[in-house]
């Protein structure tokens, strides 16, 4: 559905050039839900833009089933639909003028237009706001106009920038379920980016993560969790220095630290771990006072790759 | 036809919600209305002036005042649009970019000859002479260069999208020089010499000569014929411009 080879887009800023995307390698399947997760600024919506055919690349290519963006742009256009981070929706536009519009655009008759902007605005449970200006909505309700523009055309393949940001959890979830929805019923395609590491952890099949312009990691989250972050393993007992000795020993352990009365440690498998380590703690007959295994984060896996945390690398305090 | 049926939608949206509220229209025609009552009653004082006179000279000057100021608001709404991320939905449409622009032109230029309807209808009852046919064909030709002026707007508003605030600077800075040197306010028949040098390069100034000779009942004539040379040569030159410039509004 996707394939780019070696896409990049230089900008030239004060006479110096900023690499925003150095040559994207990048396939993805019909059908499959994938999130680009990365700082800010580490190229996600530059190359949205680029296969959404609203930025030229500086080299390489891209094609969307099968059509080049560049010389085949109309026909990319028509397969996709494409939910930007700013508003879709003009703010001197009536809500569901907007949506008639948006089908009228993809070449529907006036009166399936209506149909389905009467359908969306169900859906995305906007009839209340159906005759007001777009520019009036709240943030939340704006942003399900957003969607529901992109939606109109069904398209085979979804691009969303930034979903649900600025939306509350709440309509974050409702998002999810029309999303979701929608793929069970279509199968579409879905590409998204998002810097929300919980949503890329729990909704998409694959993540790409993306860093100063490259691809550093593409698999499912919990692949990228296990191989590069692994489980953490903490426990408290009344011996921290012998604790943290027997610990080491194990051969899958990584990181000992010692904290106070708490020994942490990364294991790959933290649930398999666990009774191996209490067994030598109990026979060297060391009290532990408490035992847990926390599932690491994708901020783990961008820490482990990067060395930063993503929300160090986006200057927002964690 | 696609194309046809594409600017049709574009125009349709645009359009709609003038519609929804009509009295809109009335706003852009402020400016005008007020030049029009304050020079209009100044120049009826003076020697060439006179009676109704002064209105067939003044009021076709101030139509095309009218077209300059409508662009103003269609490079603004095209501004708006670029900054908000509603035109970046548009584009990601099949709809062509120049459908884009040239549906966003004919709505301004729509506004604009319903707003030169009103006009006239105002002065009408002051001693303002009016030559159907004449007037039906400067209607015509003042269209013809509001779709010179929305496209040229729309590509000044492409271009300086990435500092919204030198459209402005643009727009501002030329407008005043263009309406000066087209004769619209005040004649240019005792101006210095390089001032008429510069109305000479001016397309507008043919235009707004053709608007008054077509006004005054002259339907032919050689200020009506580059009149609309002039004008037809500023459309297309706008809209190819226009159009060049659409497809740089994603970069």
């Amino acid at each position: 559905m996707i394939r780019t080879r070696g896409l990049t887009r230089n900008f030239k800023v004060k006479r110096q050039i900023v690499e925003a995307v150095r040559g994207l390698d990048l396939d993805v399947e019909k059908g499959e839900l994938v999130a680009f997760l990365g700082p800010n600024g580490a190229g996600k919506s530059t190359s949205l833009r680029m296969l959404t055919t609203l930025l030229r690349p500086t080299s390489g290519e891209a094609r969307i089933a099968g059509h080049d963006v560049l010389s085949d742009a109309a026909a990319v256009r028509r397969r996709i639909g494409y939910v930007g981070q700013g508003n879709g929706a003009g703010p001197y536009f009536r809500v569901r003028d907007e949506l008639v519009t948006q089908g009228r655009c993809y070449g529907f008759s006036a009166e399936v237009s209506r149909r389905r902007a009467d359908d969306l605005l169900g859906t995305m449970e906007l009839e209340d706001l159906a005759n007001r200006d777009a520019g009036s909505l709240s943030g939340g309700q704006r942003r399900r106009l957003d969607i529901a523009l992109g939606l109109v055309h069904q398209p085979d393949l979804l691009f969303l920038d930034e979903p649900s940001s600025g939306l509350d959890p709440q309509n974050r979830a409702n998002l999810w379920e029309h999303i979701l929805r929608l793929r069970d019923l279509l199968g579409t395609t879905v590409f998204l980016t998002t810097h929300y590491l919980e949503e890329a952890d729990t909704k998409a099949e694959r993540v790409v993560v993306i860093d100063h312009g490259r691809i550093i990691a593409d698999d499912t989250a919990e692949r990228l969790k296990a191989d590069l972050a692994g489980d953490h393993v903490t426990v408290r007992t009344d011996n921290p220095a012998r604790t943290a000795r027997i610990a080491d020993r194990i051969p899958s352990t990584r990181g000992v630290t010692v904290d106070g009365d708490a020994v942490r440690m990364a294991v790959p498998d933290g649930a398999a771990v666990l009774p191996v380590l209490l067994r030598a703690l109990d026979a060297a007959t060391v009290d532990v006072r408490s035992a847990e295994v926390q599932r690491p984060t994708l901020d783990d896996v961008f820490l482990a790759l990067t060395g930063r945390s993503l929300r160090e690398a986006e200057g927002v305090p964690a | 036809m696609r194309f046809a049926t594409e600017t049709g939608i574009v125009f349709a949206r645009e359009v709609r919600p003038n519609l929804r509220n009509p009295v809109a229209i009335l706003f852009g025609m402020a400016q005008p209305v007020v030049f029009l009552v304050l020079f209009g009653s100044l120049l009826s004082g003076v020697p060439w002036g006179g009676d109704g006179a002064a209105w067939q000279w003044f009021v076709p000057g101030m139509l095309i005042m009218l077209g300059l100021g409508g662009t103003v608001s269609a490079g603004y709404m095209l501004m708006t649009e670029m900054t908000g991320g509603s035109l970046d939905r548009m584009l990601v449409t099949p709809v062509s970019r120049s459908a884009m622009l040239v549906g966003r032109t004919a709505k301004e230029v729509v506004m604009l000859v319903a707003q030169s309807v009103l006009i006239i209808l105002v002065v009408l009852p002051f001693g303002f002479e009016l030559h159907v046919v004449g007037a039906l064909v400067a209607m015509l030709l003042l269209a013809v260069i509001g779709v010179g002026l929305g496209a040229f707007s729309c590509a000044l508003a492409v271009v300086a999208r990435k500092q919204e605030s030198a459209f402005y600077v643009v727009q501002q800075t030329l407008m005043f020089p263009l309406l000066m040197l087209s004769g619209v306010l005040l004649p240019l028949d005792n101006a210095p010499s390089w001032m008429r040098a510069l109305s000479r390069v001016n397309p507008l100034t043919y235009v707004v000569e053709a608007e008054r000779a077509l006004f005054a009942g002259q339907l032919t004539g050689t200020s009506v014929l580059y009149g609309v040379l002039s004008a037809v040569g500023f459309a297309v030159a706008g809209v190819l411009v226009g159009a060049r410039a659409m497809r740089l509004t994603g970069d």
